[in-house]
């Protein structure tokens, strides 16, 4: 492993070197056209992954609540999926034709991941539909189709909320791995800091970033529950 | 497909099973490295949310600490350390695994020292239990099947998200699919993300086994009866 060594010794020439702050501004200054392209890339990615995983997850949830046998399977072939490692999975879409190192490879990734999250949260809420809720529905006339628009839907929000929440915050850690097939977001500051000689400033601005903004699309996330679901303001 | 033709020669060339960049010994450093990073996570998470769960305190902070490991990208932390005084390679990728490791196995043991039964605990203290054996002799067996759990989780994790190491200098099967990515040989990223896939699946299966073997056929049907499987635990929390 020719690059192994060089590694090691770039890391004592690292270790020499007298100044390897882990945060300059100089650092932030002088790249921060670098910088705003990750980070513009980094939210693409992941509004795409929750958008097109949201798409696929409600149908997939909604048969699997029509239809109780499809649950077992549905949510089973989502969890073996959720065991690979994303880079495994990249490694398998990386090959397919078509694919290879585009943004396409991350996407369907990250996509597979946010699924699982999102079809067991909806089918949780749906299940938290209390009964009598649904009998009185149905004692008002609902067709099927209104009772779980204007019924079951809305009661299911927190809980549908609360796996878009969490996918969405583990699509923006994971959105870094995509650096291996060049489309990894702010993953490309750490790993390109890493490779640059151990540049301690670019890993952290690119580390910090995303942990930033995570906590905050989970803190709009938060707020935009409370919006959907005026009825729980008034009770806490 | 030639990339799938390129994969099965590449598992069939005995050159790719031998020395230290060989399948069985990146397998066997890969399993090693997850290991030590479960049990170093087990040494600081397991006496902590013992603790906690007796005490009933800290369930915000078990809920915090899970929430905001989840957006803690595992490179990031895998790459700070690295470019730390650590140094890069596997004892930085095994202390940034245990970081990893702690949440899950902290708020399973949490909750399963919680969800004992209010009664039980009252009836050992009238029987005059001390505080430590009511902890060890009571509490702790009954918690087990969700600790169970929680080891299941983080282990199945670890040994995931330990692939990411072959990015920054460290060792395991991820050095495969790494490699493969630099030298744009389709067959043996393919090899490697096969390898690594069974690993991680063969891993939940056997830790699957494990986790029945210590919960009692009731809490089992249980579980099946209710529909809660012990593993969601952890993150029927932090949905909350």
């Amino acid at each position: 492993m020719a690059s192994l060594s060089s590694l090691a010794s770039a890391h004592l020439l690292a270790a020499d070197a007298p100044s390897n702050p882990w945060f300059t501004w100089q650092y932030v200054q002088d790249n921060k056209d670098a910088i705003l392209a990750a980070l513009q890339q980094h939210v693409i990615l992941t509004a795409q992954t929750i958008a097109i995983a949201l798409l696929i997850a409600f149908p997939l949830a909604l048969l699997a609540f029509r239809f109780k046998r499809l649950a077992g399977p549905v949510l089973g072939l989502t969890g073996v999926l959720y065991t690979i490692p994303s880079l495994a999975l990249f490694a398998f879409i990386a090959p397919i034709n078509g694919f290879g190192l585009t943004p396409r490879t991350v996407l369907v990734g990250l996509v597979i991941y946010a699924l699982l999250i999102l079809v067991r949260n909806i089918l949780v809420g749906l299940d938290g539909v209390p009964d009598e809720v649904r009998e009185a529905a149905q004692g008002m006339g609902y067709s099927r189709a209104r009772m779980l628009w204007k019924v079951e839907l809305p009661i299911a929000v927190p809980a549908v909320m609360a796996g878009v929440r969490v996918a969405t915050v583990s699509t923006i850690a994971l959105v870094t791995v995509g650096v291996i097939v060049g489309y990894g977001g702010l993953g490309a500051l750490i790993i390109g800091g890493f490779q640059n000689n151990f540049y301690r400033a670019e890993i952290l601005t690119g580390s910090v970033l995303t942990v930033a903004l995570g906590l905050t699309a989970d803190l709009l996330l938060a707020g935009v529950t409370r919006l959907l679901t005026p009825w729980s303001r008034t009770r806490s | 497909m030639s990339a799938l033709d390129d994969a099965l020669v590449w598992l069939n060339d005995p050159l790719n099973w031998q020395g230290r960049n060989g399948v069985p010994y990146l397998t066997y450093e890969h399993l090693y490295i997850s290991g030590l990073a479960v049990a170093l996570a087990a040494v600081v998470a397991l006496p902590t949310a013992l603790l906690l769960g007796h005490t009933g305190r800290g369930g915000a902070l078990t809920v915090l600490v899970t929430n905001v490991s989840r957006a803690i990208p595992t490179l990031a932390l895998l790459t700070v350390f690295a470019a730390t005084a650590i140094g890069f390679g596997n004892r930085a990728t095994i202390l940034a695994l245990a970081v990893f490791a702690a949440p899950p196995l902290l708020t399973n043991t949490y909750i399963g020292m919680r969800g004992v039964d209010p009664d039980i605990v009252e009836a050992a203290r009238g029987m005059g239990m001390s505080e430590r054996s009511l902890l060890v002799r009571v509490e702790l067996p009954l918690a087990l099947p969700l600790i169970a759990a929680g080891f299941r989780t983080a282990a199945v994790q670890v040994v995931a998200t330990a692939t990411l190491a072959a990015l920054v200098g460290g060792g395991g099967l991820g050095t495969i699919i790494n490699s493969g990515f630099g030298r744009q040989d389709q067959g043996q990223i393919l090899a490697g993300g096969v390898l690594v896939a069974l690993l991680a699946l063969g891993t939940e299966g056997a830790l699957a086994l494990l986790q029945r073997s210590v919960t009692p056929g009731r809490v089992r049907r249980w579980h099946r009866l209710t529909d809660v499987k012990p593993r969601e635990t952890a993150d029927a929390v932090s949905l909350s």
